[in-house]
């Protein structure tokens, strides 16, 4: 099995993490690995970096991770947990301007066919175009 | 002022309750203009601090800021964490690197300030809590060194943080509701004038 681009999903919510992360492994297969996190570090509606962290060593592939976010928190805190990762790691991870069921869907779907990092970002940030 | 460890470990605690004790008041605010956690999630952060306030006193101060920083990123749950978290991040680090208290006061808060900055990719005069640091900042820079330095940071913060009650939000989730974000004091700049505040009281208690 080829190597694909991990995708990360951090939404406020768990459920709307989960769902959106059903989605995808139903759409897109297996091939590609999806984690997903939602909820503040006491598990009410929110973010946690230490949860993003953890999602991003989980779907972490040599070819790189693709964060999509829902609201602004999830955001600023998935852009902490990048620069919290090693250096190595940090270079490899992107968080996707794009809504995020459509994102994680598209992206997903293009990390599939084997493409690059820069490759799955654009097309899920292709939704956020004017 | 000199900054002893007994005096920054009383510092921190004093701020870190009187932002706990503030969270009904942070959460209100944040209910009118933005999703209503701000009090809950500051009061998460910074009750993590009290629990680490041994440890954290025993450190230099550098490392100290940093696992203060650190700290806040891993629990407020919100996206103040990362902002004040930066901000104590780069204040430890800027005392890594050759700045000492209290000579470089003004220039470790500022790196604090550029930190939160860069982090929410805002400037002043967008409704958040860079319109309580930077006029801090401000005072800093331009009251170094006088006997009413602290009195006159008091009297900065207070007065800057009413001033974002006529401000409509450009970013952040108050920017969401435009022109209805006006009116209402902004949440991370009211929490920002809490902490600076505890932090002057308790050195004016000091002197």
């Amino acid at each position: 099995m080829t190597e694909t681009v991990g995708i990360v999903i951090v939404s406020h919510s768990k459920d709307i993490a989960k769902g959106t992360a059903d989605m995808v492994r139903q759409m897109v297969g297996s091939e590609v690995k999806v984690a997903f996190c939602g909820g503040n570090p006491d598990g009410g509606l929110g973010t946690s970096v230490a949860s993003i962290i953890d999602a991003i060593n989980d779907a972490w592939s040599a070819k790189g991770v693709a964060i999509l976010v829902d609201l602004g928190g999830a955001e600023t805190n998935s852009e902490m947990a990048v620069e919290m990762l090693e250096p190595a790691q940090r270079d490899l991870v992107v968080v996707c301007n794009a809504p995020i069921v459509e994102g994680a869907v598209m992206a997903a779907t293009e990390a599939a066919g084997g493409s690059t990092l820069a490759q799955v970002r654009a097309v899920a940030e292709e939704l956020s175009a004017d | 002022m000199s900054l002893q460890p007994e005096t920054f470990k009383s510092l921190v605690k004093v701020a870190a309750e009187q932002v706990i004790s503030c969270a009904p008041e942070l959460t209100s605010l944040d209910q009118a203009i933005g999703d209503g956690d701000h009090g809950i999630n500051m009061k998460r952060g910074f009750e993590a601090v009290l629990g680490k306030l041994d440890a954290i006193s025993a450190q230099p101060l550098d490392e100290a800021l940093k696992t203060i920083g650190k700290t806040l990123v891993m629990t407020v749950g919100g996206a103040s964490g990362p902002l004040y978290g930066s901000f104590f991040l780069a204040a430890g680090e800027a005392l890594s690197h050759d700045k000492h208290l209290p000579d470089d006061l003004a220039d470790v808060f500022g790196s604090g300030v550029n930190a939160v900055s860069a982090r929410g990719r805002s400037q002043a005069g967008e409704k958040t809590m860079l319109d309580v640091l930077v006029p801090v900042l401000e005072t800093l820079k331009t009251a170094a060194g006088q006997p009413d330095l602290i009195a006159r940071v008091r009297t900065t913060a207070a007065e800057a943080v009413e001033r974002t009650a006529p401000m409509q939000a450009t970013k952040g989730r108050a920017s969401f509701l435009g022109a209805r974000s006006v009116g209402h004091v902004d949440p991370g700049a009211r929490s920002s004038c809490v902490l600076v505040q505890a932090v002057c009281a308790r050195l004016e208690d000091r002197q």
